[in-house]
């Protein structure tokens, strides 16, 4: 696969596409400093459970905004990824009393690599399985794979402890600062959904991320120019398990538990909500997804009847999906082309 | 929400228009957060538990020693971890200074988790009825006024047997709650000289019981089926159509108002089903006919509530009087972090509907349970008689503490 990933050389790559930083421009400065200011004027509450939150949860979508919009697979088991991580953190490492039977009690940084490694390892193997197949047959066996896992957690007590799962997953004491508490937790997580971020954005400039998008756009062609088709689309879930990954082990430390219900349906039609919701045609998707559903389930029961609270958050997700085919962003893009005098912004709203 | 909100400021408005500025000189209103299921399995039952909660703060008409009693309601699906967002949100965000709730047995341990964090907030269980919830690391300002569920068993084992059920089969949900209610039969059962040759757990919220049906063994004499909501009715539907008839054992949600209300067939052969519950629809003392009454005057059936109310009404209008009987005893004091009232908590003897309720060292509730069987009315209502009624159980179920056993898969076992 290396070798003949050096083939990307020959291609004629646009001016733009270099390893040069991507360029910072004001609206990037602006957005990390509101970032790392938000704890300092947000309640401890906004901090955790909707900043923090909201970060996890657009990580992991990041990896299928990843997977999706730049590979052209749109994989369900990404929240299975995560759950995997999350239940080696559980399971290598220190749970509750009462479940010591099964966690193994390692210390917190060799549970949490093991739980990486193990899970981008089946991150690979789902890819495996899923690569040979096109459009909603990638959606289904990764679906199945997903509702696998959904079961096997439910149903294996030897290992995974059945319906109750694990209780007590807290973030470790490092360094003398408490993970758990919001403010180190939220940076915590700030620090990985960026390290996330850019780590995408550099790799799509990289001849690896050139390469998937050509595979994306034209499978049979790369072939003939001599790329491993199979090899770059494998290496793809490879690189989202590992985001996937770091972020099943942040949400699983920020709820303090996990069980089936953590990996069940819901929460793979969530991840999907999310990046379709925020746009999965730039990295940055994901995340605002992720914020504007983490606010409607929090205070959606605010708003309106509490029998009714549901219909609420699934009207203002089909109101964004059917005005705007690209979820936020695609608002975002069109906004911009209609105040922009330049030429050059795509409706789209791609990574030019 | 908005609903409260507006009922509130209009009950602010009368008040100052009527010469009560006096209540708001008294204090500013108490905050209570109020978490129930009004999604997944136990849906009908959450609605019914919020009913519930409502009619002890309207007993009180919404004010307790001069401070308005104010409820923010959130909701969760029955999923720990859904529980412990909505009730972070419910005291971090919204300041709710005493927080009620949750519904179900896997919530209530995560949120009993969860008030360890929030040493100020005195947390009162919904309807919770897990034992580890109050038996393993149990959280100083977490009290829960409510047997739970193997409590709720006791006596039910020595019924099955007065009715000649020799060996009986175990259908029951795979988690805490159903695990304590099997546990609180069996240990009775067992020791008495019964068997229990097979136990089959599902999955909460699972649609297909084929392969459980299937497993049914023919020599046994009953099911012992400990399912709720909508798991009850799906097995009940598919067990007619697969043509069972097996009398049944109920657990205290499987024969509750809102599973006697379902319209299928099966509903007849439900009759004679024996089971063991906090609550019994046809009990005769006048605190809980009272109740009843009470219930069926603000909650008619067109509203889309229960003709009687059903166990989680009873539960948490239970858990919501300790709440506010307690404010009363502090003369709506919750100063100092609460410590006065939570103090007040634990001394306090609670009268309920069915009896009075004290609370133990890990502040779980001593009270009575019901054995009832399933009758049928003139008019075809299903409901709840009294056979016996057992006071003053503990969460030892009268054992000693040695030989008590927390009930999981394979404990206690009687093949």
């Amino acid at each position: 696969m290396m070798s003949r990933g050096q083939a990307a050389i020959v291609l004629p790559a646009p001016r733009e596409i270099s390893f040069q930083l991507p360029r910072i421009g004001v609206r990037h400065l602006v957005v990390l400093v509101f970032l790392l200011a938000y704890p300092w004027f947000a309640t401890p509450f906004f901090t955790f459970q909707i900043g923090a939150q909201s970060l996890a949860l657009g990580l992991i979508a990041l990896s299928l905004t990843f997977l999706g919009g730049y590979g052209g697979m749109v994989s369900l088991a990404q929240i299975t990824v995560a759950g995997i991580a999350g239940y080696g953190v559980a399971i290598f490492g220190a749970a509750s009393a009462a479940d010591t039977a099964i966690s193994l009690g390692w210390p917190w940084w060799v549970a949490v690599l093991i739980s990486i490694a193990i899970a981008t390892v089946c991150a690979s193997f789902i890819g495996w399985l899923s690569v040979r197949t096109e459009g909603i047959y990638t959606i289904m066996i990764t679906l199945a794979v997903g509702v696998a896992f959904y079961y096997l957690c439910l149903q294996n007590y030897s290992v995974f402890n059945g319906f109750q799962g694990f209780q007590r997953v807290h973030a470790p004491t490092v360094l003398g600062i408490n993970l758990r508490d919001a403010l180190p937790f939220y940076y915590l997580v700030l620090f990985w959904s960026l390290a996330g971020y850019f780590f995408v954005k550099y790799l799509l400039r990289a001849p690896f991320g050139i390469a998937l998008q050509g595979i994306r756009d034209n499978p049979r062609r790369m072939n003939a120019l001599g790329f491993n088709v199979t090899a770059h689309r494998i290496a793809a879930y490879a690189v989202a398990g590992v985001i996937a990954a770091v972020g099943g082990v942040l949400l699983v430390w920020y709820n303090g538990l996990i069980g089936p219900g953590s990996v069940g349906t819901s929460w793979i039609i969530n991840i999907l909500v999310i990046a379709v919701l925020g746009g999965m045609r730039h990295p940055i998707g994901p995340f605002l997804g992720a914020i504007v559903f983490v606010l409607l389930q929090t205070f959606a029961i605010d708003l309106i009847d509490r029998e009714r609270f549901n219909l609420l958050i699934g009207a203002v997700f089909l109101v964004i999906v059917l005005f705007s085919p690209d979820g936020l962003l695609g608002w975002w893009a069109g906004i911009r082309a209609r105040f922009s005098t330049s030429k050059f912004v795509t409706p789209r709203g791609g990574v030019r | 929400m908005r609903r409260t909100f507006v009922k509130t400021l209009v009950a602010a408005a009368v008040l100052a228009a009527f010469g009560g500025i006096g209540y708001a000189q008294q204090g500013k209103p108490v905050k209570i957060g109020l978490l129930a299921t009004l999604e997944g399995p136990f849906a009908a039952g959450g609605a019914d538990g919020m009913r519930g909660a409502e009619m002890a703060v309207n007993e009180r008409k919404g004010v307790v020693a001069g401070r308005k009693i104010e409820l923010v309601k959130a909701s969760s699906d029955a999923k720990p971890d859904v529980a412990v967002n909505a009730t972070r949100k419910l005291v971090e965000q919204d300041k709710v200074d005493i927080m009620v709730g949750p519904l179900s047995g896997g919530e209530g341990i995560a949120v009993k988790e969860y008030s360890k964090t929030q040493p100020n907030i005195t947390f009162i269980n919904g309807s919770s009825g897990a034992q580890a919830t109050t038996l393993v690391n149990p959280s100083p300002n977490f009290f829960r006024f409510n047997t739970e569920g193997a409590q709720w068993m006791v006596g039910l084992g020595k019924a099955a047997l007065d009715k000649g059920y020799k060996r009986v089969m175990v259908i029951a949900e795979d988690y805490a709650f159903p695990y304590s209610q099997v546990q609180g039969f069996m240990a009775e059962y067992c020791k008495l000289g019964g068997k229990v040759p097979v136990k089959a757990w599902v999955p909460l919220g699972g649609k297909d019981y084929a392969s459980v049906i299937a497993r049914i063994p023919k020599d046994i004499d009953a099911l012992v089926v400990v399912l709720g909501g909508a798991d009850a009715v799906n097995f009940l539907n598919q067990y007619e159509a697969a043509g069972g008839d097996k009398p049944m054992i109920g657990g205290s949600i499987t024969v509750s108002q809102d599973i006697l209300n379902y319209k299928g067939k099966r509903r007849d052969s439900l009759v004679g089903t024996i089971a063991g519950s906090p609550i019994a629809d046809s009990y005769d003392a006048p605190e809980f006919k009272k109740f009843v009454a009470d219930y069926q005057k603000a909650y008619p059936v067109s509203s889309g509530a229960y003709p009687s109310p059903s166990l989680f009404a009873l539960v948490y209008y239970i858990n919501m009087k300790a709440a506010l009987d307690g404010l009363e005893a502090v003369k709506g004091d919750l100063s100092d972090g609460q410590k006065k009232y939570q103090a007040a908590l634990q001394k306090m003897t609670l009268k309920t509907p069915t009896g009075d309720v004290k609370l133990d060292a890990n502040r779980q509730a001593i009270g009575s349970t019901f054995i009832t069987e399933v009758v049928k009315d003139k008019q075809g209502n299903l409901s709840n008689k009294v056979l016996r009624k057992v006071d003053g159980i503990d969460q030892m179920l009268g054992m000693k503490k040695e030989e008590f056993q927390m009930g999981s898969r394979d404990v206690p076992n009687c093949p």
